[in-house]
């Protein structure tokens, strides 16, 4: 207090601190009056003061000096001063952690929990919860039931929370307060109110019976509390989006009308709750957004940030519902807070026309280096959006990226202007070379390794393919003779690739690698001597093998065999072909385009499905000898969705066998099924050889049976064959409650879906970065042509897509994206036939009254090419 | 956007100087583990709040409720997922309950005169994480703060008259 101030601090001017030179012993020492009799509470209470205040600074307190202070502390209950007591209460909480044998206070504290005084109740409730275990809560338990509902709202609040702190660690103990939970809910007071439900909530998230009907209570009843109605959103959304209701549910209309609320919180809660919610029609959103629109005029910034936040969330996937906004977010492009003036800004580029696009462009470089990271990547990603929406613009885009590449900027960043950059140059071609300038630009000054390996990667890539390959040479050898090993490992593989693809430039290509051999490290070296021999072969076949396209096994596949080879000494060498092949990544999944918070665990290299599956079959003796797994292809539904028995198959694809996985559930709770196997007929000459069945399927938990399957050997051609399927089980009817099983079973089947293989279960999709190689690799000595006319289909794109289902090869070069307003396209598949038989498919297409495709296929094998060819005929 | 709904809101309260020095800190979860990321996130926070005074703000994929006056800077720190304005019904609590114990004199030499008020206050409005009590009345009136060695009965008095003296002569001295 004012008067409290001493005339030499006055003096002294603002920048004095009476606690800034604070002495952690000096303090403990003073501790020590805590002692004296009788008890200075003024002094006493400075003193607590300081340590809650070192502690709070972070100093570090050893045990033992802990422990000392905090029995000296003890004491201090004897004194009836109020702010002291309290101070001894935040201290224990403070040192609960830190001091040893804190429950000493515990009778203390309970006491003053039921004393008289309710000043000291509620805080000690929660400071006594703090020191307290499962056992000893037992002891208390009696006291807490009486304080959830006791008439005093601190009391009850105080032991409302504490009893949700407790929840992690006694939750048996606490779920026994159901009772008084509920009651506490009906209190007058709104903090009561809302701390009781969120404790009752927590208490029965697992049953959403019991949810439900809580929901049902509270949503008719009406609560007082603004942070309840929050709640009470949440979770009535959190079990709509469970069970899947649909937006007439009862819950849904109860969100709707909070928008009606008088609290801006609850209105605010209800608009973000319908946003968030999957599958919302236009209609749906409109009462949100036009509430949020309200809101975008407050006076309150938190609440126009609000607001615009959340409309830049709509405009993403529904960007026509706000652009009734777009008034009100012109008016917010100029707001002093620059997060509110980005999320308007991108938000219109969202939902604005082509027109505006310049405008907003220009507006928000005006601020762009005052605003934090996190919304500089919203502003990426609004660009990077708004080129596939109007690739026209790339130009201008382009340009404004190059200036934000320049600017200072967290890894994070730039990492999201990079990518952008990547993808610009992506779908535009002819944005190709101001792109790789720019990013040529960027790696003469990056500090991010990740950065400059993946540009230079980019550059290997498409440098040589450019007009002008020579310019970006120099580029990439600086980074040579700059950077760290990562870096010029990656440089050293982006200059082989432009020596591999351009005659004029081997010459020189050849000297700078020989310079790279008197590297420094050993990968540099490496990589240089292993390009330079490959090179010096200048075969075209050599290049394509082992610099444009690498390896394209399983990276834990290899790691295995490797292992297996070393254990079993044997004279042949080592077979890349043993090898599984890697199932290429289907296409990078787009992340959402929103400020998340970065997720601080670095990523793992995570096992393949494929090398799952491989792992659980390895196991199955019957199954070994089959050598590597080479397809596992999706599950096939072979019941429809909701029938006794659910079973899917997966179709696994070895080099002279199939093996079949059907993975079955039993939905009927009064039965057990043992022994199940999946009875196979095939139509063709395949040979069913082996059964494994499933042992026991016991109510709702899914097993597997498996069945194995030899390949015609005799007739290559054969690679499509339609299996019926029947189930077939031995059944023990059960007690549905206990799930106790009858002595005597009876035998029955069930009658599942046909199963197909076709030609894509035998060819396993492989990504081949630079297919004009790999083309010219395999040669034209196994090269077939045939020319097909495909009616049924109107366009180039449902062409293109039909024939990469059927064939299961991987589009190369981006030719899955045709073109718009082209009438003609070429695809590049690439793919492994079964046993390790390379395979391309280049199909030229024509649109003129249906579809024309003329296909060449090339591989290693002839019969693989005639396989081919029949299957598409 | 699939987080459990939960009464744990607040990932922490903080308040600095016109340094960026803190004055106090007090963290509810783990999401800044140790000392040493907690000072290097109280200081970028600084840089990138104390030259505007625009609220709000989402750095390190937290959001931020900030408010200042004269030297001292307050900030309430939630999930980027959490309602904005239950993160301000904090911060407004917060600063009007000290508003009121320290008599309009939101200012750093007065806070630290008054720090155990301080404590006691934040005490009352967040446990845990948990919002405990929104309105400034209330946690005034819990904190209760009393004047030195006044007995309760004739605290009120006195301290009426003393306020009303104090507020003339700080007036006079301006």
């Amino acid at each position: 207090m004012i008067k409290k101030f001493d005339k030499k601090d006055e003096e002294s001017g603002s920048g004095s601190n009476p606690f800034q030179h604070l002495e952690k012993s000096a303090v403990l020492q003073e501790a020590r009056i805590f002692n004296e009799t009788p008890i200075n509470p003024r002094r006493c209470l400075h003193i607590l003061t300081k340590i809650i205040y070192l502690l709070n600074q972070g100093e570090h307190f050893g045990t033992t000096e802990a422990t000392e202070a905090f029995f000296a502390m003890t004491r201090l209950f004897q004194s009836n001063d109020q702010t002291l007591r309290r101070m001894c209460y935040l201290t224990i909480k403070e040192m609960a952690n830190i001091s040893e044998d804190v429950i000493i206070v515990t009778s203390s504290l309970t006491k003053d929990m039921t004393g008289k005084e309710d000043v000291y109740r509620g805080p000690a409730i929660r400071a006594l919860c703090r020191i307290t275990d499962t056992t000893m809560l037992q002891a208390i338990e009696r006291y807490m039931k009486q304080a959830i509902v006791d008439k005093v709202p601190s009391v009850s609040s105080s032991a409302l929370v504490s009893s949700l702190h407790m929840v992690k660690m006694s939750y048996d103990v606490v779920k026994r307060w159901v009772n008084e939970a509920q009651e506490a809910a009906s209190s007058d007071n709104i903090m009561v109110q809302y701390h009781a439900l969120g404790l009752l909530y927590h208490l029965r998230k697992n049953d959403r019976l019991a949810v439900t009907k809580m929901l049902n209570k509270f949503t008719k009843s009406g609560l007082k509390s603004p942070f309840a109605y929050c709640m009470l959103i949440r979770i009535a959304s959190k079990l709509l989006d469970e069970t899947e209701g649909g937006h007439d549910s009862p819950l849904f209309d109860f969100i709707e009308s909070c928008l009606r609320n008088k609290n801006e919180m609850v209105v605010y809660e209800a608009a973000s709750a319908i946003v968030h919610m999957p599958n919302c029609t236009a209609r749906e959103l409109a009462p949100a957004v036009s509430v949020l629109q309200l809101f975008c005029s407050s006076p309150k910034a938190a609440l126009r940030y609000a607001a615009v936040r959340t409309l830049n969330k709509v405009a993403m996937k529904h960007p026509s519902a706000v652009t009734a906004c777009n008034l009100d977010l012109e008016n917010l492009i100029t707001d002093s807070n620059r997060s509110i003036a980005t999320l308007a800004i991108t938000t219109l580029l969202k939902t604005g026309s082509e027109s505006s696009v310049d405008r907003l462009m220009k507006q928000i470089s005006s601020f762009v280096s005052e605003i934090s990271d996190e919304f500089k990547v919203v502003v990426v990603q609004a660009i990077s959006a708004l080129c596939q929406k109007y690739p026209r613009k790339h130009s201008v885009m382009m340009n404004f990226l190059s200036n934000m590449l320049r600017d200072d900027g967290g890894f994070e960043y730039k990492r999201a202007i990079v990518d952008c950059i990547i993808s610009i140059i992506e779908e535009n071609p002819e944005s190709k070379e101001t792109g790789l300038a720019h990013l040529c630009e960027f790696i003469e000054d990056c500090e991010h390794t990740v950065l400059a390996t993946k540009i230079l990667h980019l550059l290997g890539k498409e440098g040589p393919r450019t007009p002008q390959p020579s310019k970006y040479i120099r580029f990439i050898f600086n980074r040579v003779v700059l950077e760290s090993e990562a870096v010029r490992a990656a440089a050293v593989s982006a200059l082989a690739k432009f020596g591999a693809q351009n005659d004029d430039l081997l010459p020189s290509v050849l000297v700078l690698m020989q310079r790279c051999m008197m590297d420094s490290d050993d990968e540099v070296r490496d990589r240089a001597t292993f390009y330079m021999n490959v090179l010096q072969q200048k075969q075209k076949a050599l290049n394509a093998a082992y610099i444009f396209n690498g390896l394209s096994v399983s990276i834990p596949g290899l790691e295995k065999s490797l292992h297996q080879y070393t254990l079993e000494p044997s004279e042949k060498p080592f077979d890349m072909k043993t090898v599984p092949l890697a199932t290429t990544p289907i296409t990078e999944q787009k992340t959402e385009i929103a400020p998340v918070a970065t997720s601080k665990l670095p990523e793992k290299l995570a096992p393949s499905r494929q090398d799952i599956y491989q792992e659980q079959l390895a196991s199955i003796p019957e199954f070994q000898g089959l050598g590597p797994l080479f397809k596992s292809s999706e599950p096939v539904q072979l019941t429809e969705a909701e029938t006794e028995y659910v079973v899917r198959c997966v179709k696994h694809t070895f080099a002279r066998h199939m093996v079949f996985q059907f993975d079955c559930t039993n939905t009927l709770n009064d039965q057990l099924l043992q022994k199940v196997v999946v009875q196979m007929e095939p139509s063709e000459a395949y040979e069913v050889i082996h059964y494994i069945p499933a042992p026991s399927l016991p109510y709702s938990q899914p097993g597997s049976c498996y069945t194995l399957v030899r390949l015609p050997d005799d007739d290559p051609t054969a690679v499509s064959c339609t299996f019926s399927c029947t189930m077939k089980y031995l059944v023990r009817d059960c007690d549905p409650n206990t799930g106790e099983p009858d002595d005597d079973g009876y035998d029955d089947e069930y009658v599942l879906e046909d199963l197909e293989v076709t030609v894509a279960d035998h060819i396993q999709k492989v990504l081949k970065p630079n297919f004009g190689a790999a083309w010219e690799e395999v040669g034209d000595e196994f090269e077939k042509e045939e020319t097909f006319a495909l009616a049924s289909v109107r366009t180039l794109d449902e062409a293109v897509g039909n024939i990469i289902s059927f064939l299961g090869m991987q589009p190369c070069e981006r030719s899955d994206k045709v073109p718009e307003n082209k009438n003609s396209h070429v695809l590049f598949l690439a793919g492994v036939f079964r046993g390790s038989h390379d395979v391309l498919v280049r199909a030229r297409l024509a649109l003129a009254d249906g579809v024309t495709m003329q296909v060449t296929v090339r591989s290693s094998e002839e019969t693989v090419v005639d396989v081919i060819l029949a299957s598409v005929g | 956007f699939d987080t459990e709904p939960s009464l744990y809101t607040v990932k922490a309260v903080l308040i600095l100087d016109n340094d960026g020095d803190r004055l106090y800190a007090k963290y509810y979860d783990d999401t800044y583990p140790t000392v040493k990321e907690q000072k290097a996130f109280e200081k970028n926070i600084f840089n990138k709040t104390h030259r505007t005074d625009s609220e709000i703000a989402l750095l390190e994929g937290l959001t931020v409720v900030y408010k200042s006056n004269i030297d001292l800077f307050f900030y309430v720190i939630g999930s980027s997922h959490e309602n904005e304005l239950m993160l301000m019904a904090v911060l407004n609590c917060l600063f009007d309950s000290l508003s009121q114990m320290l008599r309009k004199n939101v200012e750093r030499r007065a806070l630290l005169e008054n720090m155990e008020g301080l404590f006691l206050a934040v005490d009352e409005i967040v446990d845990g994480g948990v919002i405990l009590e929104s309105d400034p009345q209330q946690v005034v009136h819990r904190v209760a703060l009393r004047g030195d060695d006044v007995p309760l009965t004739e605290q009120t008095v006195t301290q009426v008259l003393q306020s009303a003296k104090e507020q003339i002569k700080w007036s006079l001295l301006r």
